[in-house]
């Protein structure tokens, strides 16, 4: 019980704060196996068709550009970065930076929002939104002079999954509000800083989705050069 | 358990950045050419390479405990039967 | 009797009063009584369902529903037998009560997300019924594409999501469990040392968190659809049907696992305690949890060999299938080897088990019917998956569910039931099974194809029987439901250990356990089920002569 009487932060169901930190740590990893899982089932889907037809997808990504796709990777690695730090600043008991480091890394996390908003807007555009906006091409091209459903479902995909991906990153910016603010509330120390570190993870998983889906969405028809 | 309380250098977390930009920007580059069935091998490796270096360095995965290692791979391993058994069908259809 | 007559002054059911204490509370026994609640209404709901479809399949041409309430009547009896008892039924009732206090912890890993998912499960719960009340949904629980994407006029859309909400109530079950099993054993409760119970939920809760994901985006894939009319799965918009099937069934395979691996945990604790001996085999059926639960996730291939899925992986899939029957083969052999030479009493839940490993056996075996390829194209979609289904998930896991109810019933309540109404519902339970269920196999032989409101009069005669049985099992249902609600005011007051059983929810919480479990961190030193061996003669007399002197013959059991 002694250990109790001396850490507030420990819960009166765990026997130390020891347990109470592995248990944080495994029941994270374990959200995030379920997070894996999640995903798996659009990116099934997402090889499946790519297998079915190549040229759709080589095409349909073609169309969306690289540039801020591009940008948006290196905001989120950077994010990435700076997360790190904060959890780094936390560890060593430094407020000031740990709450710096969480204000740059929720910044870079609005940013990617807001380039993806552009993003929308620009699909909206060029009618490349299913089920609301879509213009088919056609002819496709000189092999498939007809309507190919399968380029609605390459941009309902892609809508699927950034946008899953981006509530994802809601959620994290919402958490990590919370944990700026505890954080202004001193509820950590160097003994007692666990949510920073889970919120940590999370933002680590969100990013490391975004380093598949680049590729997988934007890069696939990146040699495309017109023509068949 | 010193696992737990592992405080990384910072020298490293920027090895790591420097290392993932850099592999951003060669999947860039890499994807401006056509390896026909081999583009999605080559991106996805990596892709597999930059996730590993997240994960085992900014998620301290190097640096746990061997059961957290376990369900960080069981998820990933869960993942790869259902693809496994799916394109088991697909890619043995007769028909196609 | 004793001063054990009484209850104590401060207990888990008297540390509060008022909704707040219950509504709000983060103790996992009382968490467990939310969840018993709210699923115990969901079964009968269910049962109502069913009891309409058989009542429905009594004549040929039927005469109580029209064909599209039919339908719903089957997707709303599937939906919520599947998805709001089943999966929840042992895992969220019997487990969140028994994990901490198996494990010698004061509560689970995380008390407030164990609350979350019970409200999780009450708001996608109230959602899809809302729906099923005031639409209705006709797909069938699997929500086979292109009709659920395409055709169906009915509420599809809210029914998935209602369904991915609730999925995430069973992950976040799961990954308290697994969290609590890994970090929050007691001392000297090594992995080998827990209670076949624990190992079965923790092999459950792998499937909960690793499986529901695929499920939880497969719907809301099937909603988005629905929604924008664009063709994932709908062939004619260039989707692929058999992609959602691969989907589904991914999770809807090991979620038959999910359903039935906490059964048979229980089974095992049940079956050692009423025969007065360790579980024969204790590490093969502690490692054959595991195994099917991996071995599950394999084979889901088998619902679909007739879909238009490639040949060579229809048999992969079937030689996975023969393959998972193997650790259940181990269990169900070391069970029947525990019996052995054992001392058995039969008292309520050990008669559920008994009737559990019939039926068990007869579904298990039926099973292998349907994974051979050749024999499931005949069998596909008739009464003879219904019935095979119904032994494993009605006579197995329900039945398993009751007799773990039953037998932890005096630790939950401080009461006993009424042991010989328990006997007599036990045993009608068995009867009107057999006749509601066997006839179906042999229905199912004959060509009578499932989901069809209609049938030809030759089989009238079967579906009679079957329809008879129903009523006999609803009365089976009913009874406990009555005897068990008298007791909770009239019981006769449970003494600490009523089963003389092993394992430190009976050896260490008192009769009936305080608000944080445990007064003193329990230190474990002995194996599970280290019951005294004795000659079986030996007990038998002794509990001769305790039934000479009036006492309850589960007492008398002197060891």
């Amino acid at each position: 019980m002694s250990a109790h009487a001396h850490n507030p932060a420990v819960l009166h169901h765990f026997a130390d704060a020891e347990q109470q930190k592995e248990s944080a740590t495994l029941g994270m990893w374990l959200f995030l196996a379920t997070e894996v899982l999640l995903f798996a089932g659009l990116f099934l889907v997402y090889t499946l068709f790519r297998w079915k037809v190549p040229y759709v997808w080589v095409k349909e990504s073609y169309l969306l550009g690289i540039t801020l796709g591009g940008i948006n990777t290196a905001v989120l690695i950077c994010s990435s970065l700076t997360m790190a730090l904060g959890v780094h600043a936390a560890q060593e008991g430094k407020k000031k930076a740990l709450i710096g480091w969480l204000l740059a890394t929720m910044l870079l996390g609005a940013t990617f929002l807001g380039v993806k908003a552009i993003e929308y807007h620009e699909h909206w555009e060029h009618h490349k939104v299913p089920g609301l906006n879509f213009t088919y091409t056609v002819p496709y091209d000189n092999a498939h002079p007809y309507k190919v459903p399968e380029q609605q479902v390459f941009h309902f995909l892609y809508f699927c999954m950034t946008g899953i991906h981006g509530l994802h990153m809601v959620a994290g910016l919402s958490i990590l509000t919370v944990i700026a603010i505890m954080a202004y509330r001193d509820k950590f120390s160097t003994t007692y800083y666990t949510p920073v570190e889970m919120a940590g993870l999370y933002w680590h998983f969100v990013d490391i989705v975004w380093v598949f889906l680049f590729p997988l969405l934007y890069l696939t028809g990146n040699h495309y050069t017109g023509g068949h | 358990m010193s696992s737990a309380h592992h405080v990384v250098p910072l020298r490293i977390y920027f090895t790591i950045f420097f290392l993932l930009i850099v592999l951003t920007g060669f999947t860039v580059f890499i994807s401006k050419f056509d390896f026909g069935v081999m583009n999605l091998p080559v991106a996805l490796s990596i892709a597999i390479v930059k996730a590993t270096l997240i994960m085992l360095f900014f998620m301290h995965v190097k640096y746990s405990s061997r059961l957290t290692q376990l369900f960080v791979l069981s998820g990933f391993f869960f993942m790869g039967i259902l693809f496994f058994f799916t394109f088991c069908d697909y890619l043995t259809r007769a028909w196609n | 009797m004793t001063p054990e007559n009484a209850l104590p002054k401060e207990h888990y059911l008297n540390h509060g009063y008022g909704w707040k204490s219950w509504l709000l509370t983060t103790d996992h026994k009382r968490i467990a009584w939310l969840y018993l609640v709210s699923i115990t209404l969901m079964f009968f709901l269910g049962g109502f369902a069913a009891f309409l479809i058989r009542l429905q399949l009594l004549t040929p041409q039927g005469e109580i529903l029209r064909n599209d309430t039919y339908n719903k009547m089957f997707t709303m009896h599937g939906v919520v037998m599947i998805f709001f008892f089943l999966i929840p039924s042992i895992p969220a009732t019997l487990g969140n009560f028994l994990v901490p206090l198996m494990v010698g912890a004061k509560d689970l890993a995380f008390p407030k997300i164990n609350l979350i998912s019970w409200y999780i499960f009450i708001i996608g719960a109230l959602y899809v019924l809302w729906i099923i009340l005031s639409g209705g949904l006709e797909t069938g629980w699997t929500f086979y594409t292109p009709y659920s994407t395409s055709y169906s006029t009915s509420n599809v859309t809210a029914a998935t999501l209602g369904v991915f909400v609730l999925g995430f109530s069973s992950i976040l079950t799961g990954l308290n469990f697994i969290v609590t099993i890994h970090k929050m054993r007691a001392p000297g409760m090594t992995w080998f040392r827990m209670p076949l119970l624990l190992w079965a939920l923790y092999a459950t809760s792998l499937i909960q968190i690793l499986a529901t994901p695929v499920l939880a985006i497969t719907m809301v894939l099937v909603a988005v659809e629905r929604f924008a009319g664009v063709g994932i799965f709908d062939p004619a918009l260039g989707g692929d049907p058999i992609l959602y099937q691969h989907m589904f069934w991914f999770y809807s395979h090991p979620a038959v696992y999910i359903m039935i691996l906490p059964g048979m945990g229980v089974i095992s604790e049940v079956i050692s305690c009423f025969a007065r001996k360790r579980v024969f085999g204790y590490k093969f059926v502690a490692v054959s949890s595991l195994m099917i639960a991996v071995f599950g996730f394999l084979v889901w291939g088998h619902h679909m060999y007739v879909s238009g899925m490639s040949p060579y992986a229809g048999m992969t899939f079937s030689l996975i299938s023969y393959l998972v029957a193997v650790p259940s083969a181990v269990k169900t052999f070391n069970w029947t080897a525990t019996l052995y030479k054992g001392s058995v009493s039969y008292d309520t839940p050990m008669l559920y088990v008994l009737g559990f490993l019939g039926l068990f056996m007869v579904g298990g075996l039926t099973g292998l019917f349907l994974a051979s390829m050749g024999l499931d194209q005949h069998l596909h979609d008739t009464y003879f998956v219904i019935a095979h289904f119904h032994f494993i998930m009605v006579g197995g896991a329900v039945m398993a569910y009751f007799a773990g109810i039953h037998f932890w019933w005096p630790k939950m309540t401080g009461r006993m039931y009424p042991e010989a109404w328990g006997r007599l519902s036990a045993m009608i339970l068995f009867i009107g099974f057999i006749l509601t269920f066997f006839p179906q196999f042999i229905l199912g032989y004959m060509g009578m194809p499932r989901r069809y409101s209609v049938y030809v009069p030759e089989f009238q005669t079967l579906n009679v029987l079957s329809t008879a049985g129903s009523t006999i099992l609803a009365v089976g249902y009913v009874m406990p439901l009555v005897y068990m609600l008298w007791s909770l005011k009239y019981g006769e007051i449970a003494p600490a250990n009523p089963w003389r059983a092993k394992g430190l929810e009976w050896e260490a919480t008192g009769p009936i356990p305080a608000w944080d479990n445990f007064p003193v961190t329990p230190t474990v030193t002995e194996d599970a089920y280290n019951y005294p061996q004795r000659p079986v003669a030996e007990i038998e007399r002794e509990r001769a002569a305790g039934r000479a002197e009036g006492r309850m013959p589960e007492l008398a059991s002197g060891d």
